[in-house]
């Protein structure tokens, strides 16, 4: 159906100019406008275009979830604003791990079952690059909300061999998506689950103070690709053109942060060389 | 749809991605991440597929609870930014 693929480029479309209008002050609400008419139309698409086995249950997650944002935004301090967008941040990665995990458990309803049965190995590596980095945004997330909101300490929390832990773990969980390509065990998927968690919680823990700006912006950037990698697994050009959209502009944002506060990104990213080497020039 | 002409979509909006942000306004860096954080729900259109087709009880109640967090996203990032910018529009205005 050729309605669908231009209806979704309508909202990728609008997407784009949300993010060109939030740039300028004049044109800032227009913006968030599109979005809103963006994020519209590809959840309506998605909803005629679909065998909708459960309607009123969707009607109602929509419902729950839209009062409790909308509750949520109203109430926020402004003070509380980066918590807030960490904490909803955490929210998009654990919604793209659940989402890879359904579609492991019913592939058929996102056509990526060969007819022999098995999962198509391209949309596996999609999905555990996908469930991995979305892992990784909610846990790091979460840890962001707890310091920003004062709930943990927000010095950085230094271990040691840290740099070697984060590598090997990556590597481990770059081995088993390769591993799940050849195998589609639960086991993998799992394990490739639980240290993508880890590692987000890692990642994070060793940046604290003036940096957490930048590692909500960071956070903002996997987000996006997480839902990028979902988009390849759906075949989806909304979710790849927004993903791909969110993940490099949030990446550049966080490198414009860097450059604003004279911190090197590099060091920022990568958690705690900063601290090293300011604790060494101090 | 064929692998190469996703990656090609894919690698164009990511230049799109790039350009579009360089400009932004230093006031404005936290509504454009509450915006971006608000169109990345875009994950819900995964999480409505999930729980929309028939075959699996699990990632059908997956995909609900993806939808429900994936909407308080939605309302709440998109209104929090309404929020943010009402309040620089009236800064401006003093």
């Amino acid at each position: 159906n050729p309605w669908v693929g231009l209806a979704y480029l309508v909202a990728g479309v609008l997407f784009i100019l949300a993010l060109r209008g939030l740039s300028h002050p004049t044109t800032s609400r227009a913006g968030n406008r599109y979005g809103m008419a963006g994020m519209l139309i590809a959840v309506v698409t998605t909803l005629v275009t679909h065998d909708l086995a459960s309607l009123p249950e969707i009607l109602v997650a929509i419902g729950i979830g839209g009062v409790i944002g909308f509750v949520i935004a109203r109430r926020i301090k402004m003070t509380d604003m980066p918590q807030l967008v960490a904490a909803f941040h955490s929210l998009v990665g654990l919604a793209a791990v659940l989402v890879g995990w359904a579609a492991y458990l019913n592939p058929e309803a996102f056509s990526i079952l060969l007819p022999s049965g098995a999962i198509n190995p391209v949309s596996r590596l999609e999905l555990g690059l996908g469930i991995a980095i979305g892992a990784i945004t909610f846990s790091g997330s979460v840890i962001a909300f707890l310091k920003l909101a004062g709930k943990m300490s927000g010095a950085p929390i230094l271990l040691p061999a840290r740099h070697l832990i984060n590598l090997g773990t990556l590597a481990a969980i770059l081995g088993l998506t390769g591993w799940f390509m050849t195998d589609q065990a639960i086991w993998i998927i799992a394990t490739i689950t639980v240290l993508a968690f880890v590692i987000g919680f890692l990642l994070i823990i060793p940046i604290g103070g003036a940096d957490m700006p930048v590692v909500v912006s960071m956070l903002n950037s996997y987000s996006g690709w997480a839902a990028a990698a979902m988009g390849f697994t759906l075949g989806n050009t909304a979710m790849i053109v927004t993903g791909a959209l969110v993940g490099s502009s949030g990446a550049i944002l966080s490198y414009i942060m860097c450059r604003a506060m004279n911190r090197s990104f590099i060091s920022v990213i990568a958690g705690g060389f900063g601290a090293e080497a300011s604790a060494a020039g101090g | 749809m064929d692998f190469i002409a996703i990656l090609s979509i894919f690698v164009l909006a990511c230049f799109v991605g790039y350009y579009v942000v360089w400009s932004v306004t230093p006031a404005l860096h936290t509504p454009l991440m509450s915006v971006t954080n608000a169109i990345s729900s875009v994950i819900i259109v995964g999480a409505l597929v999930a729980s929309a087709e028939a075959g699996s009880a699990t990632a059908k109640w997956l995909g609900l609870a993806a939808v429900v967090m994936a909407s308080v996203n939605i309302f709440g990032g998109f209104a929090v930014t309404e929020r943010m910018l009402a309040m620089y529009k009236k800064k401006e205005k003093k």
